[in-house]
């Protein structure tokens, strides 16, 4: 048995036979030709053959993951209709006589080693297009087709790398799992794998002799298992049946709305702390995002996430849920969650200390970094912002001073935004009970249960020694969380549920009889509770 | 020669793919026309130029047009970037 840690980039397990993919490299060796116009023709040939075959891919790809993912194919034909591109390969045949396959592999290196020595990652990332598509013309130049051929059963692909073009001509049905040594989150393979809904992982080193072999990814820790025990091939097949029997679920319930017999409806989103976790959003049908914990960007980190790296993110999840609402929570460092470059002063009592929004009201310069790149997010999908913690209305009128200062100085740079929705969390008394003003100046309210039941019984959640004094289902918590609902309502604003109780099941009914207008649970509860709602007279 | 001066707004920068459309745009008109932003330029009619400018969002770039009816085509090219960048 070898274990392998690498990179997760989809969650999910697979188990099958391993297939160590190569590209069919294409040896280039230089000649020397006579006629260059011969040669010449073969190139401008091969050239209009690879742009056809590169719309018939865009066809493709569009259909199986969709157009935004799929324009990369038709820049990959643009490239070959670039004048410089064009002109390079036409010199070298003509002046230095060399054949059209080593001109065209010499003008791919020299066009992909620029956009490589950009500083942007967006452009640096475009070399690998460059190289993807002159290989295609060169294949084409050496008379071969371009099938990427993995056989007739399904297999786990190992491979250094693989080009976007390779993951889309792969039959969906025989794909497993993808393992690679190169590679990043960023590239086409890892957005494609995400789309396709199929386990990846990166950063594993490949070895030839497991082709043929039994394999098990796992996308949910990042291990790559080859040859398996008994007792670990067990354990993961009993996984797999697990996320067998979910599908099943998934495919009985999908699409369906949560509706009850009588005709209530409510919102189910999902609850998420990476961008590892879209993947299962989607796959459970969750309706949105209820809760984007931000936390991770300052967590994984030693230093402050910039606004770009920031705006990415989001962006990347605003797209990804493609016009559903994704619900950011600004930053929640504090209590049990610390950062060591934040230089927080240690706390004697840290669950109601020196934490999120008060940070963030205290140092501006964080929050309006992570405001910019939130707002700046909102272009590229249906964002909205929470605010964790609140306590009073004068922490609002602050929050949106700031926010006023942020989108004035976006106005002035030109940089355009929407005008998101902006929530509070309700997780406080405090705020539960001033609930009713607190609703006049804000757009909705997410009840963040956790915080609101150990704040109300003055219960520390971590404390083992205090399991028999806690009870999850205390008649105070449901009675402020009726009055943030009712409170709510009368001011027009819809109030949903963030926290834990979201998705226990036992007080479904509770909360539909309270009116919420909307649950966020972790993603793997939401057809479960879906199940519950249609099932609720 | 007519120019003019525009702050693209497009989150990604010149991108890919208008990057693509702009030079598709730029040779119907015929005309010469020129990008420039901090001290690179490029003509527009081609790609990998236009996109190893790596023209970022909030610069300014000026687009210089050269050509019969340039007054004209400056103004297509202005509505185009607005639409597309």
């Amino acid at each position: 048995m070898v274990i392998c840690e690498g990179k997760k980039i989809f969650r999910g397990v697979a188990i099958g036979k391993i297939k160590y993919y190569t590209k069919k490299v294409n040896t280039v060796t230089r000649k020397r030709i006579e006629d260059e116009q011969v040669e010449f023709k073969r190139y401008e040939d091969a050239r209009e053959r690879t742009i056809e075959q590169l719309h018939d891919l865009y066809e493709k790809a569009v259909k199986e993951v969709g157009e935004m993912n799929a324009q990369i194919f038709e820049v990959h034909a643009m490239m070959l209709e670039d004048d410089d591109y064009n002109d390079s390969v036409s010199n070298m045949i003509c002046n230095q006589k060399v054949n059209a396959e080593y001109a065209v592999a010499t003008t791919g290196d020299n066009f992909s080693e620029m956009f490589a020595n950009m500083d942007d990652e967006y452009f640096k990332a475009r070399s690998v297009d460059v190289k993807d598509v002159s290989e295609r013309v060169i294949t084409i130049l050496n008379g071969n087709d371009t099938d990427s051929d993995i056989g007739n059963e399904p297999v786990i692909i190992m491979a250094e790398d693989l080009a976007p073009s390779e993951t889309v001509l792969m039959d969906k049905d025989k794909l497993l799992a993808f393992v690679t040594e190169k590679g990043s989150s960023n590239s086409h393979t890892a957005i494609l794998a995400r789309t396709m809904g199929i386990p990846a992982i990166i950063g594993i080193k490949i070895d030839e002799s497991m082709d043929g072999k039994i394999g098990i990814v796992d996308g949910n820790t990042g291990k790559f298992i080859a040859e398996p025990d008994d007792e670990t091939f067990e354990k993961y097949n009993k996984m797999l049946q697990e996320e067998k029997n979910q599908k099943e679920l998934l495919n009985e319930l999908k699409g369906k709305d949560n509706v009850t017999k009588s005709g209530q409806k409510i919102k189910l989103y999902a609850n998420i702390g990476n961008v590892s976790d879209l993947a299962l959003v989607l796959k459970n049908d969750a309706a949105g995002i209820g809760l984007f914990r931000s936390e991770f960007l300052y967590l994984e980190k030693n230093t402050f996430p910039t606004e770009d790296e920031q705006f990415m993110v989001y962006r990347q999840v605003a797209e990804t849920m493609a016009g559903k609402k994704v619900i950011i929570r600004t930053l929640d460092i504090g209590a049990d969650k610390q950062a060591d470059y934040f230089n927080l002063e240690h706390e004697e009592n840290p669950a109601m200390g020196y934490r999120a929004i008060r940070i963030c009201l205290t140092r501006h310069d964080i929050f309006k970094t992570q405001l910019r790149a939130i707002l700046r997010a909102s272009m590229f999908g249906n964002i909205s912002v929470m605010y964790p913690m609140i306590i009073s209305l004068d922490e609002i009128m602050q929050i949106k001073s700031i926010m006023k200062e942020v989108k004035d100085e976006l106005r002035s740079e030109g940089i355009p935004f929407k005008d998101i929705e902006e929530g509070i969390m309700i997780e406080t008394p405090a705020a539960a009970m001033i609930s009713d003003i607190l609703a006049k100046e804000v757009d909705f309210f997410s009840i963040g249960t956790n915080d609101l039941t150990q704040y109300t019984l003055a219960i520390d959640r971590q404390n083992a020694n205090l399991d028999s004094f806690y009870n999850p289902h205390h008649e105070a918590v449901l009675r402020f969380i009726e009055l943030v609902v009712k409170n709510a309502h009368e001011a027009g604003i819809w109030a949903g549920i963030c926290g834990e109780l979201g998705a226990d099941m036992g007080l479904t009914r509770r909360f539909l009889d309270m009116g919420l207008d909307e649950l966020s649970v972790s993603p793997g509860c939401i057809l479960p509770i879906r199940k519950v709602i249609r099932e609720t007279e | 020669m007519v120019s003019f001066k525009y702050v693209v707004k497009d989150q990604a920068g010149i991108h890919a793919r208008p990057a693509g459309l702009l030079v598709k745009e730029v040779k119907k008109t015929g005309a010469k026309v020129t990008l420039e932003c901090d001290g690179k330029s490029a003509e527009a009619t081609k790609l990998m130029a236009v996109m190893a400018m790596g023209v970022k969002c909030g610069k300014e770039i000026t687009v210089s047009v050269e050509g019969d009816n340039e007054a004209e085509t400056a103004k297509a090219l202005e509505e185009f970037f607005k639409e597309n960048l």
